[in-house]
């Protein structure tokens, strides 16, 4: 189920020796490589292949065989979904004609429009689509780094971490603390680590219900704040103590050894740490001097980054205005850009950017939440048009009709991202 | 004007309400009422046509997925190839929960599971049936479009391909092969009950914030595209 070691060598070797061939097929027809397959890079591959008809040939470089999606992994952690329900090939974006190659992207080259390898071949394109989602800040969490992920999961991508973190719940003692490190803004999916804390808190109430649950967070507020607090209230009363940026929360270092937290010079020892660092745009990013600061500045019109116009940088690892940094904001930006890069290549119609994002969270069983909003490409950003946002207090027809709909929109995503 | 066919599927319709219970006129005014659960997808009654479903007169020993020029799905069409027919006994297992019985089903609905309800709702449809032969009054607000929308906004010929690179924004949650997963299907609607349906969560009238911000930003024009696009679109 989880990719181990083994698995990831062998889809390396694998991949180099494939990779001659796309490049002898390729020649004349403008090729487009996507890097990653993610909820934009996956749609965007899916979308450019689905709509020139064989015009363009599209590489997406993808390390991992089974994508575990990122979103819902929470609900895997609440016991109401199963890992494999998370788990999505390949399979049908290769019968849809997008030539996909399981190795790492390890550096672009700008001037010579090359991607290299890291199975040793080096690619061209015409136009380079990044969605490498995040990556993790250095130094962001005094005493926590990478090599500490094992010890104190980060779980904040989907797939292996998600399953030690599950692990590392379901063996706490009695009576035992779960402690999270919230990240400052601006961070993946902005109600995730607090839909987290509910899912946690429904996991352990029904298994550990005198555990606690103890929230660092730099932050003095968080997305569905008094959605989530009337629900942590109905549901979890006394379980969980969120410490906000006014009492100290952003003043917190961990030590993965002794398994301690210090939050405001407090130490505490905890069961089980949930350290989620602050991030920054998938590496490839970097490496392609793309980014300004953590992030990558694009065009709204079109995805395209400032600093190269060939390259496209899409979700999470973008730094584009008011859209949250979500599955469903990479998914509404991929088919922007796949329009805008299909425009380019084949003189394809190009229509007016639209975007759109609904962010679904689950409090308890049936007790769903969402916020959204759409949005429009100006000059400088993409700006917010309109939105909103579920009502503290509905009644509970409706926060299930919610998380019925959440159920809808997972089946929708992944059937618009994979095929 | 009752065929042989029809009057044998009669005969095996009184055999299955009998084990049932009978129907009264009692419970064809429930049904009535309760039938207002599946007027926004279904017309009966004289004059009915299909809409997002079809039409359910003459239910009642039909051949499932046999109406001409009703795009049904593949899952009901092949039950409808191996032999099921509409009786009680069959529409009961269906409206108690229609993916139950055909997985892939293009009817939104999430079934009654309350038995007496289904009885009352069948008795309620059987009047639409041939046999007995007083059929009663069509219920005149028994159509897909209640509405008041300006006959010009209905006129407005879309254009499905910008309504396909439209849609790309409909399928982050509606699945375009007609999966309904907590979320309806918006495939094959005919193109004014689409219309209408997009305009009445524009004008806020129909209750859901997503669709009120989705479509609320959407131009009249573009709701005919995507209406034109939705409802061509293959599987």
């Amino acid at each position: 189920m989880t990719l181990n070691r083994r698995s990831f060598i062998g889809t390396t070797v694998a991949a180099g020796a494939a990779l001659s061939a796309p490049m002898a097929i390729g020649q004349g027809k403008p090729r487009v490589i996507v890097v990653g397959g993610g909820a934009g890079g996956a749609t965007a591959a899916r979308y450019i292949a689905k709509d020139s008809k064989g015009a363009i040939d599209v590489v997406l470089i993808e390390p991992t065989r089974t994508y575990y999606t990122c979103f819902f992994s929470n609900l895997y952690l609440g016991g109401f979904k199963e890992m494999d329900e998370l788990g999505h090939s390949y399979g049908n974006l290769a019968a849809a004609g997008v030539n996909v190659v399981h190795d790492w992207a390890t550096g672009v080259d700008r001037d010579a429009k090359t991607v290299s390898l890291a199975g040793g071949a080096t690619l061209a394109y015409d136009k380079l689509i990044l969605s490498p989602g995040i990556d993790f800040v250095d130094g962001a969490v005094e005493g926590w780094d990478l090599a500490a992920q094992n010890a104190m999961p980060h779980a904040y991508k989907g797939g292996s971490q998600t399953e030690l973190l599950k692990a590392q719940i379901m063996a706490m003692p009695e009576g035992g603390t779960f402690a999270m490190v919230a990240p400052p803004n601006p961070y993946r999916c902005p109600p995730g680590p607090y839909e987290r804390v509910s899912m946690v808190a429904h996991y352990l109430k029904a298994n550990n219900p005198t555990a606690k649950i103890i929230v660092a967070d730099p932050k003095g507020k968080f997305s569905k704040m008094g959605l989530f607090q009337e629900g942590w209230g109905n549901h979890y009363a006394g379980m969980i103590d969120w410490i906000g940026a006014d009492f100290g929360g952003g003043n917190v270092s961990v030590d993965p050894a002794a398994m301690t937290v210090t939050i405001d010079g407090e130490e505490t020892k905890v069961d089980v740490c949930n350290v989620i660092p602050a991030m920054k745009a998938g590496r490839i990013a970097e490496l392609a001097g793309v980014t300004d600061g953590n992030w990558a500045p694009v065009n709204a019109a079109d995805m395209s980054t400032k600093a190269d116009a060939d390259i496209y940088v899409l979700g999470d690892a973008s730094q584009q205005g008011d859209m949250p940094k979500s599955g469903f904001s990479a998914n509404s930006q991929a088919k922007v850009c796949a329009m805008a890069v299909r425009g380019a290549l084949t003189g394809s119609k190009v229509f007016p950017a639209k975007f759109s994002n609904t962010c679904w969270s689950l409090i308890d069983t049936n007790d769903g939440v969402k916020v959204g909003a759409t949005y429009e490409a100006t000059d400088e950003k993409i700006a917010k048009v309109d939105g909103f946002i579920s009502q503290t207090g509905e009644d509970s027809a409706t926060r299930k009709a919610t998380y019925e709909e959440s159920e809808g929109w997972y089946a929708g995503i992944t059937s618009d991202m994979f095929g | 004007m009752l065929k042989g066919g029809a009057f044998a599927a009669v005969l095996t319709l009184t055999a299955a309400l009998g084990t049932s219970g009978a129907a009264d006129t009692a419970d064809i005014a429930a049904g009535e009422k309760i039938f207002s659960k599946c007027k926004g997808c279904h017309q009966i009654g004289e004059g009915a046509k299909h809409r997002i479903g079809p039409h359910l007169n003459g239910l009642f020993g039909r051949k499932a997925a046999s109406h001409d020029g009703f795009k049904y799905s593949k899952s009901l069409t092949r039950l409808g190839n191996s032999g099921l027919e509409w009786h009680a006994d069959t529409l009961d297992a269906y409206i108690e929960n229609p993916r139950a019985l055909a997985s892939g089903t293009r009817m939104s609905f999430r079934g009654i599971k309350d038995a007496q309800e289904r009885t009352q709702l069948i008795a309620y449809l059987r009047t639409f049936s041939d046999n007995p032969a007083n059929i009663p009054e069509a219920d005149p607000t028994a159509t897909g479009t209640d509405h008041d929308l300006d006959p010009e906004i209905l006129a407005i010929v879309g254009d499905p391909e910008y309504g396909e690179y439209l849609s790309s924004e409909c399928t982050t949650c509606h699945q375009t092969d007609g999966g309904d997963d907590g979320i309806p299907s918006i495939v094959f609607w005919p193109e004014e009950d689409f219309v209408v349906a997009m305009h009445a969560y524009k004008n806020k009238q129909r209750a859901h914030p997503v669709m009120q911000m989705m479509a609320g930003r959407l131009s009249n024009d573009e709701i005919a595209a995507l209406a034109a696009y939705f409802a061509t679109i293959e599987e």
